[in-house]
């Protein structure tokens, strides 16, 4: 929610620029899944502090409650069993929005305001700008994004912006207690990530890394992995970027088509000008000629 | 002595001028939605929540309208080898030198060319518009169906509307074409600089 007007620096289908005077530090949550134990204390904070209630859905038999984000569900918990080196894994994983720094939401929102981009990092969707068309949806390579059933506005987290935007740290870092959550600024976590990635490789995880793809300029919300070479064994893309269909139609696309459509109609009125009207002369006296 | 030739009837006219006011609003709603500078568009139609809510349902109704439509004209927009000479005499034809281009039927090669490419575009846009409306069809779509959709719909949008300039210009340019169909007929002059062979066939010339 806007309570930091003066520090946005981007903001959806908007051609000017925002209001910015105020910079400030760049923010990141850390999210080290060697440490992380699936308690979902996080998610139960995320619920409270958003005052969010999901529906009651079904159990398929699986950890994962509920079952993936939706409208009120902002963090979920991914439970993937994995056997990496032929040794069963259960790699935890709190999903969510990761806070891009080239977010593809924002790219693709019609909607002016609609998603903001502060100067700290967090993307926010300020939903009374939202007219529910789902391009975020399309924009996003992560699909974080999700449009309520019940007011069709497009819903995730806001890595607690208002509270980040009054010197607390979001909810589930509070809740979290192994230390699997941290939250600072982008240089103090990717510092922090640094040190847990050389203890992991100490104890045997030599692929052990830090999950900040350049794909999307990179992230306000890290990942440490144990296998940071295949992110997709916790369910993360490889090699995330925004779509080249997104770029293309969001991009390019938008000043093209209407500098051809403006220069269709007005090279239309200067044909009229140059060359001048097509007319049958009309001889109601004299007899038509034959065909 | 010369009474006008009716060319389009009563049913053919309303049908073009619905599907020409749908098409007005969902250009209007849809450049809203494609770029920021014509976001201020979508206050026509009540604001973008409802320009969201009702471009679907306008494009809907322009396709069904548009079905009418093609169903009319279909037959006398074939491409035949004389359209072909036409299309090559372009030059001619924008330079108001009628004289040198072959007979034209019912339809010259540009408004025939300009049929086949609103039968495409609507097709398309029909498809990935219904890919991508929101809250009915576009929860069940996969995200990679929905970044083609929305770019080919865009893509197409942009054919269309591109046509329509160049349809309307040509009404204006080529006096006489409107009142076909506002009031549904043409002069005998009309219809025998523009469109000979069809003067013929519907009698023209066996007075």
């Amino acid at each position: 929610m806007p309570l930091q007007s003066l520090d946005i620096k981007d903001r959806s289908a908007t051609t000017t620029a925002s209001p910015s005077i105020r910079g400030g530090i760049e923010v990141a949550k850390l999210i080290d899944i060697s440490k992380c134990i699936g308690c979902r204390a996080c998610e139960a904070a995320c619920m409270e502090w958003n005052d969010l209630r999901d529906v009651i859905g079904e159990n398929p038999g699986e950890f994962a409650s509920p079952r993936g984000l939706s409208d009120a569900s902002w963090t979920v918990m991914e439970f993937h069993e994995v056997e990496p080196d032929g040794r069963l894994e259960w790699l935890i994983r709190k999903d969510g929005c990761l806070h891009c720094a080239d977010p593809g939401c924002l790219a693709a929102c019609p909607a002016p305001g609609a998603i903001v981009q502060y100067a700290n990092g967090i993307v926010d969707f300020h939903e009374e700008n939202c007219i529910g068309c789902g391009y975020c949806i399309a924009g996003c390579p992560f699909d974080i994004p999700r449009i309520s059933p019940r007011d069709a506005k497009a819903y995730k987290c806001t890595l607690c912006s208002d509270r980040v935007a009054v010197g607390l740290e979001p909810a589930c870092i509070k809740a979290c207690p192994t230390g699997a959550l941290v939250f600072g600024s982008k240089e103090d976590m990717t510092q922090h990530a640094g040190e847990r990635i050389a203890d992991l490789r100490d104890r045997g995880y030599d692929n052990a890394g830090l999950y900040d793809p350049d794909g999307v300029g990179g992230t306000h919300v890290m990942y440490v992995l144990q296998h940071a070479d295949r992110p997709q064994l916790f369910g993360l893309p490889e090699d995330p970027t925004i779509s080249p269909l997104v770029s293309l139609w969001k991009g390019i696309a938008k000043p093209l088509a209407l500098l051809a459509l403006g220069m269709a109609a007005v090279g239309s009125f200067f044909h009229y000008i140059r060359v001048g009207p097509n007319e049958a002369a009309e001889r109601t006296e004299e007899p038509e000629e034959s065909a | 002595m010369s009474e006008p030739i009716e060319r389009y009837t009563p049913e053919e006219r309303v049908n073009h001028w619905f599907t020409a006011i749908a098409f007005v609003l969902l250009t209007l709603s849809g450049l809203a939605l494609f770029h920021p500078s014509l976001f201020w568009l979508s206050h026509l139609l009540g604001g973008g929540t409802w320009t969201r809510i009702l471009h679907p349902f306008i494009g809907v109704a322009m396709f069904v309208s548009f079905v009418g439509l093609a169903w009319s004209f279909w037959e006398h927009n074939r491409i035949t080898r004389l359209d072909r000479q036409w299309l090559a005499r372009w030059r001619d034809v924008v330079g108001n030198r009628e004289e040198n281009l072959p007979e034209v039927g019912r339809y010259n090669a540009g408004q025939k060319l300009l049929f086949w490419v609103m039968v495409g575009t609507m097709l398309v846009l029909l498809v990935t518009g219904i890919a991508i409306w929101h809250p009915y069809f576009a929860p069940a779509a996969p995200v990679a169906l929905l970044r083609s959709a929305v770019l080919i719909h865009s893509v197409c949008s942009f054919l269309l509307i591109l046509g329509i300039i160049i349809h309307i210009y040509a009404a204006i340019w080529v006096k006489g074409s409107m009142r076909a169909m506002t009031r549904g007929q043409v002069s005998r002059a009309w219809a025998k600089k523009h469109h000979r062979a069809w003067y013929r066939d519907v009698g023209g010339g066996a007075r």
